[in-house]
């Protein structure tokens, strides 16, 4: 099993989580956060001040899926979420151990 | 007496009031949300404060009878002889309705210098300093002009306050900005507005009261009040849109900020024109001062003080334009530059060096003697943790 969380433009959220359920992920886990990548945030003008504010508002699904998943999804997300401009995001795939559903005590792949 | 005139005057008086629940707004929203309260505070407490100080002794020292053109005299201490008959300084107003209009100057003008030392002050040296400053430098710089002192005597035009209200507190906020330093970060992080809408109700407010500052200085329900109005709103609306579209051209995008402060340096700078000059007139001084006050933000830039609302950009460059700009412009209630007097310009400008003068030495002597008492600014650990919890024990803000 594979999480893979993927850090978005907040106005691309309803396009991804409709490709990616277009693809069968049943669940997912959205966050709004704050950070930045290699541009730096953005400036923000106060009386003719500038400020560079460092932190940019995006959003972060988090999906768990079995390993054979793990190509589509995040082809799907890269297609559904690309601007071309930079800030477009990044996605971050890592090894899950175990899943469990608490309702019902399932592990595994049975459980995602 | 006059039933009109003293609507209109009591009216006016209650304007300018909200004027100062207004500028907190204005004030607070421009501060990190840790200090919304605190910042709040000090223009609130002032409608205290500065009220009891005008009563007990601030008016007399502005009013009362001449005493060698510096300060006025002892005969309305605790208000005494001051209530409902005309023996004012005006015939056609009860007295006490001169003496509350003017009470809401007196209210407003060191509300105006906390702009400067925001973020950073401790409440009681806050309140100590503006005790001795209503009286050793509001009352003197407001009996010089408006008291029968020796401004007034020379000449100069200054119809409500541009003197009185905007430069004196602009140079104190100047005062205060050198000796109480920079706040923690200053230069370093962003020290941004935590609530625009905030500050645009509340400038919008003072546009607002400020009818009753310029039109009410007038002390008739009259023409001049009449025309006050106009060039005062005219002034504004031109000052907002100039400062919108010189921003625009500047930094790239037009900003709410931006129109609210440009309204207000209009509002500031057609104060001591108001009653003198007609509805062009107010549009070009205002127009002028958006863009001289958008110039005026990047002083503190320059020249690396921390004034923190920009009080010397916005009331001490609109200020000291206006006075200027009264000289060049008055056609109407008295001559300046284009209607053939040039004389009057020299006037203004001896009255402005000597408000500049005045005001900034004996409000840096103050700040010095609060500070040396007292002392004026908070610890570091408070000032991290914010006025509103370390001064008041309070929160602007659950979430």
């Amino acid at each position: 099993m594979k999480k893979i969380e993927i850090i978005i433009r907040p106005f691309k959220l309803d396009e991804v989580k409709t490709a990616l359920a277009g693809i069968g992920i049943q669940g997912m886990t959205v966050t709004e956060v704050k950070g930045f990548g290699r541009q730096r945030g953005h400036k923000e003008v106060y009386r003719g001040a500038e400020y560079q504010v460092d932190f940019v508002a995006k959003a972060k699904i988090e999906v768990v899926v079995e390993d054979a998943l793990v190509p589509s999804v995040v082809d799907t997300a890269c297609k559904a979420a690309r601007t071309g401009q930079v800030g477009d995001g990044k996605i971050f795939v890592s090894h899950v151990d175990e899943t469990v559903r608490i309702r019902t005590g399932e592990t595994g792949e049975d459980a995602i | 007496m006059n039933a009109a005139d003293t609507s209109f005057v009591l009216v006016s008086a209650a304007l300018v009031m909200f004027m100062t629940p207004g500028l907190a707004l204005f004030y607070a929203g421009m501060v990190r949300a840790k200090n919304v309260l605190g910042t709040t505070m000090q223009s609130f407490t002032l409608l205290g404060l500065a009220s009891i100080v005008w009563a007990v002794a601030g008016y007399s020292l502005s009013f009362g009878s001449d005493i060698g053109g510096i300060i006025g005299g002892l005969d309305y201490l605790f208000l005494n002889g001051v209530g409902g008959e005309a023996n004012g300084p005006v015939d056609n107003l009860p007295h006490a309705a001169f003496m509350i209009f003017q009470c809401m100057f007196a209210v407003i003008t060191p509300a105006l210098i906390t702009g400067a030392f925001a973020e950073r002050m401790r409440f009681g040296a806050f309140l100590v300093f503006s005790t001795l400053w209503l009286i050793l430098v509001y009352s003197p710089m407001c009996h010089w002009v408006w008291g029968g002192g020796w401004m007034g005597k020379m000449g100069a035009l200054d119809f409500a306050g541009g003197a009185v209200v905007h430069m004196s507190s602009a140079a104190a906020a100047l005062a205060g900005a050198l000796v109480l330093g920079k706040r923690r970060g200053f230069g370093r992080e962003p020290l941004m507005p935590h609530n625009l809408p905030m500050t645009i109700l509340g400038a919008g407010i003072l546009w607002f009261g400020w009818f009753g500052f310029n039109a009410g200085s007038a002390l008739a329900a009259n023409g001049t009040a009449a025309n006050a109005f106009v060039a005062t709103h005219l002034a504004s609306a031109a000052a907002a849109m100039s400062w919108i579209f010189v921003e625009w051209h500047h930094r790239g995008k037009p900003t709410t900020l931006g129109g609210a402060s440009g309204a207000v340096a209009g509002l500031v700078a057609i104060t001591p024109a108001a009653g003198f000059v007609g509805p062009m007139a107010g549009i070009i001084i205002g127009a002028v001062a958006g863009v001289l006050c958008y110039g005026g933000i990047m002083l503190k830039g320059k020249f690396k003080y921390d004034d923190a609302l920009d009080v010397v950009g916005i009331h001490g460059v609109g200020g000291t334009w206006g006075a200027l700009a009264t000289g060049i412009f008055a056609t109407m209630n008295a001559k300046g530059l284009i209607a053939g007097n040039p004389g009057q310009v020299w006037i203004q400008i001896v009255s402005i060096v000597a408000t500049w003068a005045f005001c900034f030495i004996v409000s840096y002597i103050l700040f010095k003697l609060v500070d040396a008492t007292i002392g004026l600014r908070i610890s570091e650990e408070d000032e991290v943790r914010g006025l509103d919890v370390s001064e008041h024990k309070e929160a602007g803000y659950q979430i």
